[in-house]
């Protein structure tokens, strides 16, 4: 698979579950607003009236979805319960840059595009400057939004209150470590990124072969993810031909030199992620953390299964340990396709899908996906649950109080793959080179720029 | 040899009109209908996409502002663009370096086999055709496996017998391992190909050479090569093309040497991010529109400097 995928291969994750089901919680009602039980408050014009609703729900239709989770059908069974004459079709068109070059040029043909698509939520942008999703807010998702962890909602979210995506999983990041390396050598678990560099040294100094993390030259997801943390704000659109471009502004630059300057002297690794030689060093520890997101824990206990027991989790390292702050890597959403001839089943499906509890609870426990919704990240089934793996450690919870530390401030391009390709080609290489990171910055800044421009935005200056 | 080759190649030729003129009258309406699912196909497959993409290099669709008509404006900004023509270099010198070794490799078990002085001659030939059966993503993805710098085979080998094993996936080594991987894929494919050649020789040019005296290198020398340039001809149009399209390679090891392999690293790869990471469409058509213009001229000088060298 080429891998300027975002996140990292899902149904891999999936085959390695560690979360099991507790038995059945209720959830309550507080969830199944989902089609609109009383219709018409959607703040967007010509909201579909529950009348309209029902009459479409009621018609036989065959919706088209685009998904590359693993074992759906368990969820989709759900709806097609609820709904019978709906029936669902699931297309799996590949993942991360596979899927969405399949979707655009589906939508530029005008023709074989699904109704309803799973889409990373830094990828909406790139859709929604084409024109090509579907506002939600007409169709009773507006009533989602407290059911939703609050940042996922401003990434689905439009300027106009349009709603272009009905969140499914997240990736608030946090710190996986290795308690016997720490323990050989008298570290802490880091509270401070200052403190994590005295200890990146102080690891290596004592074991050369061994270093305190790995960060991934060819991971833009997880130097966007670390932006997110230090509150950098490298993207901002206004209006549609806007764009603003600070991905060298002062908050990047104290992180390029922080991250630069460590790959220079040599007390961390700097080698793609998700290849065989990573995995082969998680497993002979090689690395003594890996940052990652919530999807990390259950990844990481099927990838490096002989070194089950010695991991624990913690939130990042703060760069102002008073204020604690993460962000997020990874995560998809559900969202329909604006030319979709079935725009009310699609969008009542998109809503179920995610936000029905049952459904819901299926992703977490079935597919290991560190849910979105906020009922389930405090149910005592899930946020309870333990793992021998990480030391009996209530991995779940932890990665769910992170999760309410993610600015929901943060916006992405609309051009992401340019973007990830320019930090590959900057940041990422002067990161595998151990040359000037910060200086790397502005070059990304500039091949940004120009790229844009090139695309017809007017681009503001910093 | 060579008159007498001539000679046969030239008398068909000769004889070709009149035979034409004889059945003309009776296959004149079975001749088209013959060649019409060919034709459509052709026109379909070919044609057609060729043409598409012809016209999408001439307009320029940005994501604000819509698809305008900018003429050649598109060629002439490829022709300007540095990381194509630093691709198009990249993989000239990948040719120059990679083929004539593929080439050699082939040509000497083509002539090992066919010397009959092997044992177990199936056996070898198969295994070495085996690798050419591997898709080209498989093999890539092992070689990167035992490239692999820290917990690869060849890199742990070394550690254990205290020997220096390059960095393969350096910015240094990149091209010769991607050469490596390339000529591992296809010396089986081109040596199968000269085999055959070499296996429609008559006999008896072989028994007249040792009745002449000619021992098993002499015969190689004056009979086989030349009985081999039409094969050998063919194989290095194919490596011209197979070179200047180097894509799957590069593109597979892009994910365990980001730093070394960019998206503009060969010029196929680059017409393929221009299309898909950029959505710049129309630009990777006018890139790739000069890309087989390359190859085209490329060919071109090929052939036309080993036809010289025959003649002269």
């Amino acid at each position: 698979m080429h891998r300027a995928s975002f996140t990292p291969d899902t149904s891999q994750m999936s085959r390695r579950l560690f979360l099991t089901a507790a038995g059945a919680v209720s959830l309550g009602a507080a969830l199944t607003a989902c089609g609109g039980s009383d219709g018409g408050s959607a703040s967007t014009a010509k909201p579909a009236g529950q009348a309209d609703i029902d009459k479409a729900m009621k018609t036989p239709t065959e919706l088209t979805f685009w998904t590359w989770v693993p074992d759906i059908k368990q969820e989709i069974a759900l709806f097609e319960k609820k709904y019978p004459a709906i029936k669902v079709k699931v297309v799996n068109a590949g993942q991360g840059v596979d899927h969405y070059t399949k979707l655009r040029t589906a939508i530029k043909a005008g023709e074989g595009a699904p109704d309803v698509v799973q889409m990373e939520y830094q990828a909406i942008p790139t859709f929604t400057i084409t024109d090509s999703l579907l506002d939600l807010s007409p169709y009773g998702a507006s009533k989602l939004k407290d059911t939703f962890v609050d940042w996922t909602w401003g990434q689905v979210s439009g300027p106009k209150g349009e709603i272009w995506a009905i969140p499914q999983d997240t990736g608030p990041m946090g710190m996986l470590y290795r308690a016997d390396i720490f323990d050989k050598h008298g570290i802490e678990p880091p509270k401070t990124w200052d403190d994590f560099a005295a200890a990146a040294r102080k690891l290596h100094k004592a074991d050369p072969d061994v270093y305190l993390t790995n960060l991934a030259a060819n991971e833009a997801a997880a130097w966007h993810g670390l932006l997110w943390q230090a509150g950098a704000k490298p993207y901002a659109t206004s209006g549609k031909s806007d764009v603003s471009i600070n991905v060298d502004d002062a908050v990047s630059k104290k992180l390029a030199a922080y991250w630069g300057g460590l790959a220079q002297e040599g007390v961390i690794g700097v080698e793609p992620d998700f290849t065989d030689a990573w995995f082969s060093a998680l497993n002979k520890g090689k690395y003594a953390t890996w940052i990652t997101a919530a999807w990390g824990p259950v990844f990481l206990s099927g990838s490096a299964k002989s070194t089950a027991g010695k991991w624990r989790a913690a939130p990042l390292p703060q760069w102002d340990a008073a204020k604690p702050s993460s962000g997020n890597w990874g995560g998809s959403t559900s969202a329909v396709i604006k030319a979709t001839e079935n725009p009310i089943a699609a969008a009542v499906f998109a809503q179920f899908l995610n936000s029905d509890p049952e459904s819901a609870k299926l992703f977490s426990t079935k597919q290991s996906f560190f849910p979105a919704t906020k009922p389930l990240l405090t149910d005592p089934s899930f946020a309870g649950d333990t793992s021998a793996f990480y030391g009996g450690q209530k991995v779940n919870q932890l990665f769910a109080e992170i999760g309410e530390t993610v600015s929901p401030d943060f916006q992405w391009p609309p051009f992401l793959d340019q973007a990830v390709t320019d930090w590959t080609e900057t940041v990422g290489t002067s990161l595998a080179r151990k040359k000037d990171t910060v200086a790397a910055l502005d070059a990304w800044q500039t091949r940004l720029t120009t790229y844009a421009k090139k695309q017809g935005f007017s681009v503001q200056a910093p | 040899m060579t008159a007498t080759t001539a000679a046969s190649t030239e008398d068909p030729r000769r004889a070709g009109p009149k035979r034409r003129r004889l059945g003309g009258p009776r296959h004149g309406a079975a001749g088209p209908l013959f060649v019409a699912p060919f034709m459509v196909l052709f026109l379909l497959m070919f044609l057609t996409p060729l043409g598409y993409a012809a016209y999408l290099s001439l307009f320029q669709e940005r994501l604000i502002g819509g698809t305008t008509f900018v003429g050649l404006d598109n060629y002439v900004a490829a022709l300007k663009d540095p990381l194509l023509a630093e691709g198009v270099l990249r993989v000239a010198a990948f040719f120059v370096i990679q083929v004539p070794l593929m080439l050699l490799l082939a040509l000497l078990f083509a002539l090992a086999l066919d010397s009959g002085l092997l044992r177990l001659a199936r056996v070898i030939r198969l295994g070495i055709f085996v690798p050419y059966a591997v898709p080209s993503v498989v093999a890539t993805l092992m070689w990167g496996y035992l490239y692999g710098p820290d917990f690869g085979p060849f890199a742990q080998l070394g550690e254990k017998f205290g020997l220096p094993v390059p960095h393969f996936l350096s910015d240094g080594w990149m091209l010769s391992s991607l050469a490596n991987v390339v000529t591992w894929e296809f010396v089986g494919y081109n040596m199968i190909i000269l085999y055959a050649a070499l296996r429609t020789v008559p006999k008896e040019l072989y028994e007249a050479a040792a009745m002449d005296g000619a021992g098993a290198w002499r015969i190689a020398r004056s009979i086989k090569l030349p009985a081999l340039r039409p094969a050998l001809m063919l194989t290095l149009l194919f490596s011209v093309i197979g070179s200047f399209q180097l894509f799957n390679e590069p593109k597979l090891l892009q994910d365990i040497a980001p730093d070394v392999i960019d998206s503009s690293y060969t010029a196929n790869l680059y017409a393929y991010s221009l299309a898909f990471t950029g959505q710049q469409v129309n630009y990777a058509a006018a890139v790739s529109f000069l890309l087989g213009l390359v190859i085209v001229i490329f060919s071109y000088v090929v052939l036309f400097t080993a036809n010289r060298r025959r003649t002269s």
